[in-house]
């Protein structure tokens, strides 16, 4: 690597904000690593990291008031300050990406315009010359009838189309160096694995130097040559992919690369830095098993499924007033399945397919257009049920995607965590139910003094936590987990997939668990159905499912998906 | 969120401090003036048509008995200034309240249920706010004293103007109220408190109206002196309170009869207060408006 | 965008028709056409009559028809003030409001937007701070404040402008014209200065807030990534965007400044429809109440039509949805 020059040199960067009262926050502390070309060059991390304020750096894009405060950074051996562009010019030399291809588009003008306004701002090119390259650009990214694409606005265009035209546009006066910012985050895995090929394919092709600024493993693993591991600013490993995925040296990377879920087999556990908090929590879980027993629902013992969904399908936009012609729309179109009692069902599929509609429908959020849902062997939702109201609903609770939204940011976690339990009049008095939200929070690893406050005191992985223990105070026999760890860094997933497991273990719990990814889905589930366009196309064992699909949409998901344990260059 | 936002609060700019001590003043002066003011303008015995336009004390045919001079009929300036600032505070508190209670509501009901409920309410909304404010409060107003002869009397002109201007005001609070009970209604724990059962209403009072009220006090607070614009105008249309008890819109319609003959003091100083007035709550307004904007947060 | 024009035009009917029934409400119930409109010591049965002939003694929802049937004829009734024909007098009024309404959006567009610009650009600056405190008087200055204000400098103190009336105008068939005059040009002065001024100061605002949206978003950022001049950006790109709403707004404005036109036209005497109405509430006279509110209703609802096809035809998102 030392032997060609470098495209990109950061040697020893420093980037602090200073905070309004006086002091200063440095977001990244020495951060050296360099880029060849030809290079992929990974900067992972979880949130918080400095691997996006690296790239906002590289690419003179700082909040304010952020600002460099030392350390250099060099395009092709030059310093330069992106600041203050002289001779190095972002668009021309450094292209970028980011993540949201709906946003990163002006809406109202053409792909053209959009193209050949940052050619001619960089290239001296009349308009017909940069409306042909243009027209190669777009053909170079892939997109299907580029000429007609040309006079298209970003709203005619799908996700990924519009992410290659993002594409297009940075590498439209040939830059040597690609800052892509979380590129596919916000895109489907089929899309995924598309964009990332184009990407890989022009390091390859064009020796250009990409920056790929990501949280996901799978992404580095698939096409990364070098990774960077970032942790509160600092880098704590840097090399090789293969090196540093299967043999990490820092703590910090051990634990990161060990909460990855896997794909390939299934762990009991994830195995984690600090076993803390779970002894004492032990107790407490057995209390609230024995609770649960003790409101007496009718005995599981019968041979019924705990949940049955029989032919279910739900319509939206349909009704009256839904106005501008608006077609009816089937989310979910005819999906049969059971649950049994003790069992962990996973829902899994990509986004729009119905999944998520599903879970909806089976919390009581929204009434089924047709079909059948029976809980214990009692119909609770479908044409000839009555919506389930008020105390009916106890036996079914949810927990939900994102822990910054899922509790009421006026309420003390106390009466929110109680709010169930006197709705459902579980506790004789007030106090009882304090006692109850104590084991409850006891239950989760949490200290007893959360329940005095707010929820903003919370991070995202303890709001999880009590967003379970407002679901266990129900005392449920099913709870919805919809995509229940997916907007949580990928340790603290580890620590909530160990909770679900952990209380399931020790209350009996039946879970339906909601995921667009595969890899958790291996983790936690026992059955596995994998839906597609409203519809399931595979139900299975999750072992055989994932040892041996049998549809091909499953198999070609299951190829797709970028793992930990398919390193490129490796397989 | 809530400690970012007190940070906030610590750093209030001076100017907005001014303002709301300004508004703050002009408001306590009103309420006080019975104690205050040197004359009671409604007492028919305290002024005599002697004292008719007599110009204020620091020009040169003042007369010391009143600063601010005296107005058509002989009364104190000042004084009907302070009791016209009370009426017309108390009737554009009143139609906030008016249209702050009712839009909040129907916002509420509006967003929470959607479908027809919601496309009923808001198409109502839509209609009345095809019209601008004055045309409407002018009508209600204008048919008003037609039905009743009553309506214009100083008894009932106040409720009639409260309601004239609430009925194109609510929609804006059941507008806001609405967006934000939808975005809120989405939100995961809406959902959460829905799948445990809770009745509605006490999903929509405990839950989600606690979360949609800052902009409601914004808007209420730009409303106001809205509001406070509003019956002035109206008053100095003629349709609004009546000499006899006159609000500050009703002086500068006096006034204004007089402008071209040299006696500008009548329309000008209850017009500078009617201006100070709202333009305090104004500055107040703004400020807390871009502080609840989330796109305006760490701008100059 | 067929579909667009015909829900805009059925929203346009549904408004039409709730106005058409005020109208009719206030026509009908609000005061007594008889006494209205017979003599003085006229006998019961000569009221019958008149009721009669009037079509008072029919089903409400008929009298409502005709008077719909009515009103497409053009036929607004008498005035109860100066016993002429309403469509008459509206007719002879309507041009000296749209002239001032006209030279008034005009004006706070043609200062407006670029106010706005200039605040959204450069915030902290002295002469944004400066525009900023401005507009937060000129919002807070009632309209005939204004115009007093005007008046009292300018026509009373300086002698330079006059205070009230048209000036001369010149008669362009059934339209009365106060532009091609000296008179009516300086007539013209203060009157659209205060009706533009409150307006002036909401678009000013609105092109300001919604331009520094407009610069936080992710596709402002992403053209500042692909190097385009900081020129380039800010006015070719970002202000299309942040114009957008501004189209709607000045649609409204537009119908609210006929409304606001009452206001001036009151302080300066100005001869449009805002003082015939103003007029017609204080003698109670209901004709003309009615068909002002009726012809405002459709001028509106026409505006806010025109404004909303403009939209969908300027807005890429809109337009192809057809």
């Amino acid at each position: 690597m030392s032997a060609v020059a470098p495209i990109l040199a950061i040697d020893r960067l420093r980037i602090e904000y200073p905070l309004a009262d006086g002091g200063v926050l440095t977001a990244v502390e020495g951060a050296t690593l360099s880029i060849a070309p030809g290079e992929i060059h990974a900067l992972v991390g979880e949130s918080g990291a400095g691997k996006t304020t690296i790239g906002n750096a590289v690419l003179g894009l700082l909040e304010k008031p952020g600002r460099i405060a030392s350390g250099t950074i060099a395009l092709d051996g030059q310093p330069f300050d992106p600041q203050r562009p002289g001779a190095v010019r972002l668009g021309r030399d450094i292209g970028a990406v980011f993540q949201d291809p709906m946003t990163s588009l002006n809406p109202l003008f053409t792909i053209e315009s959009q193209i050949v306004e940052t050619l001619r701002a960089h290239l001296p090119l009349d308009r017909s010359a940069a409306r042909a390259r243009a027209l190669e650009l777009l053909k170079a990214v892939g997109i299907p009838e580029p000429e007609r694409r040309l006079s298209a606005y970003p709203h005619q265009l799908s996700g990924g189309q519009r992410q290659r035209v993002v594409i297009a546009c940075a590498l439209a006066c040939e830059p040597r160096l690609l800052v892509a910012d979380e590129p596919t985050t916000a895109l489907d895995v089929s899309i995924q694995a598309q964009i990332l090929d184009l990407l890989r394919g022009l390091a390859d092709e064009r020796g250009i130097g990409i920056l790929l600024v990501t949280h996901n493993m799978g992404v580095v693993a698939q096409i990364a040559d070098t990774v960077t591991i970032m942790h509160r600013g600092h880098i704590v490993e840097s090399g090789p992919v293969a090196q540093v995925l299967r043999n990490p040296q820092a703590d910090y990377a051990k634990a990161l690369i060990g909460a990855v879920p896997r794909i390939d087999i299934r762990l009991d556990r994830f195995p984690m830095l600090d076993g803390a908090n779970q002894t004492e929590a032990g107790a407490a879980r057995d209390q609230l098993r024995a609770k649960a027993l003790a409101v007496g629902d009718p005995s599981s013992g019968r041979d019924v499924p705990l949940l049955s969904v029989d032919n279910l399908s739900v319509d939206y936009g349909a009704g009256f007033l839904a106005g501008r012609g608006a077609r009816a729309f089937r989310a979910v179109d005819g999906v049969s399945f059971e649950i049994r009692q003790g069992e962990v069902f996973g829902l899994v599929g990509e986004s729009g397919c119905g999944k998520t509609t599903i879970a909806n429908v089976v919390a009581g959020l929204r009434a089924p257009t047709g079909g059948t849902i029976r809980f214990d062997g009692q119909v609770i939702a479908g044409a000839e049920a009555a919506p389930r109201k008020g105390k009916a609903r106890r036996a079914i609770q949810m927990i939900f995607q994102d822990p910054y939204s899922s509790l009421n940011a006026r309420m003390r976690v106390g009466r929110i965590l109680a709010e169930p339990i006197l709705f459902y009049e579980l506790a004789r008095t007030r106090a009882e139910a304090e006692a109850d939200v104590g084991l409850l929070i006891e239950a989760v690893g949490l200290p007893a003094e959360a329940a005095q406050r707010f929820p903003h005191a919370f991070s995202g992985g303890q709001r999880q936590r009590l967003s379970i223990a407002r679901a266990l105070g129900a005392r449920p026999r099913l709870i919805v987990c919809d995509e229940p760890t997916s907007s949580l860094d990928v340790s603290v997933q580890a620590q909530i997939l160990n909770l679900l497991k952990d209380l399931r273990d020790a209350t009996g719990l039946t879970l339906l668990l909601i995921s667009h990814d595969l890899a958790v889905i291996r983790q936690m589930c026992d059955r596995v159905a994998v839906m597609r366009a409203g519809r399931i196309v595979e139900m299975a064992a999750a072992e055989t499912l994932f040892t041996a699909p049998q549809a091909d949409y499953t198999r070609q998901l299951l190829s797709l998906v970028p793992t930990l344990e398919r390193i490129r260059g490796e397989v | 969120m809530a400690a970012s936002l007190s940070r906030r609060l610590r750093r209030v700019p001076l100017s907005v401090w001014l303002a709301g001590l300004m508004a703050v003043v002009i408001v306590a002066a009103a309420a006080l003036a019975p104690l205050i003011a040197p004359f009671d303008p409604t007492d028919l015995t305290s002024f005599n048509l002697i004292d008719a336009e007599l110009p204020p004390r620091f020009s040169p045919d003042g007369d010391p008995r009143f600063l601010l001079g005296t107005d058509n009929q002989g009364r104190d300036l000042l004084s009907a200034m302070l009791y016209g600032a009370r009426v017309s505070i108390l009737i554009g508190g009143g139609a906030v309240m008016v249209a702050a209670v009712v839009g909040v509501g129907l916002g509420l009901i509006a967003g929470y249920f959607g479908g027809w409920v919601d496309a009923a309410i808001m198409r109502f909304g839509d209609i009345i706010l095809s019209f601008p404010t004055i045309l409407l409060a002018l009508l209600v107003a204008g048919v008003a004293r037609m039905l009743f002869p009553a309506a214009s009397s100083a008894e009932w002109a106040p409720f009639i103007l409260i309601g004239a201007i609430a009925i194109h005001e609510w929609v804006q609070y059941a507008r806001t109220v609405r967006a934000a009970t939808m975005v809120e209604s989405a939100r995961d724990y809406v959902r959460a408190v829905k799948v445990i059962g809770l009745p509605s209403r006490q999903i929509m009072l405990r839950h989600i109206l606690p979360n949609v009220m800052g902009p409601v006090l914004v808007i209420a607070t730009i409303n106001l002196a809205a509001a406070v614009l509003t019956e002035a105008t109206l008053s100095f249309l003629g349709v609004g309170m009546p000499p006899t008890y006159p609000s500050l819109g009703t002086l500068i319609r006096i006034g204004n009869e007089f402008v071209f003959s040299g006696v500008w003091w009548i329309a000008l100083f209850p017009a500078l207060l009617l201006v100070l007035l709202v333009l305090g709550v104004n500055i107040v307004g703004d400020w807390l408006r871009d502080l609840f904007n989330p796109k305006l947060r760490g701008r100059g | 965008m067929l579909r667009l024009l015909l829900a805009r035009l059925g929203q346009a009917a549904l408004v039409m028709l709730a106005v058409s029934a005020v109208s009719f409400g206030m026509f009908r119930f609000v005061g007594d056409p008889v006494a209205a409109l017979s003599r003085e010591n006229a006998t019961i049965a000569e009221k019958a009559e008149l009721r009669e002939q009037l079509g008072l003694d029919r089903p409400v929802v008929v009298q409502f028809g005709s008077f719909l049937s009515r009103i497409v004829r053009g036929d607004f009734g008498i005035s109860f003030r100066n016993q002429r024909p309403v469509a008459t007098l509206i007719a002879e009024r309507l041009p000296a409001t749209l002239e001032l309404v006209l030279v008034a959006t005009l004006l706070s567009l043609a200062l407006g937007i670029p106010l706005g610009v200039l605040c959204a650009l450069k915030p902290d600056g002295v002469a944004a701070r400066l525009v900023q405190a401005v507009s937060l008087i000129g919002i807070s200055t009632p309209t005939f404040v204004t115009g007093i204000v005007l008046i009292l400098t300018f026509a009373v103190t300086l002698g330079l402008l006059p205070s009230f009336g048209r000036g001369e105008t010149v008669q362009i068939g059934p339209w009365s014209t106060g532009l091609l005059t000296l008179s009516g040009l300086k007539a013209l002065i203060l009157p659209s200065i205060t009706l533009a001024l409150y307006q002036l100061t909401l678009i000013m605002r609105l092109v300001r807030s919604e331009l520094i949206d407009v610069l936080s978003s992710d596709y402002i950022r992403f053209a500042r990534a692909r190097g385009l001049s900081a020129r380039h950006i800010h006015f070719t790109l970002a202000l299309r965007n942040a114009l957008m709403p501004v189209i709607t707004v000045t649609g409204l404005q537009i119908g609210s400044l006929i409304a606001f036109a009452i206001v001036t036209e009151t302080v300066f005497q100005w001869p449009g429809m805002g003082l015939l109405f103003i007029q017609a509430v204080s003698f109670s006279d209901v004709p003309v109440m009615a068909a002002y509110l009726l012809f405002v209703g459709l001028l509106f609802v026409l505006i806010n039509t025109a404004v909303d096809l403009l939209y969908a035809l300027v807005d890429p998102r809109l337009r192809v949805r057809a």
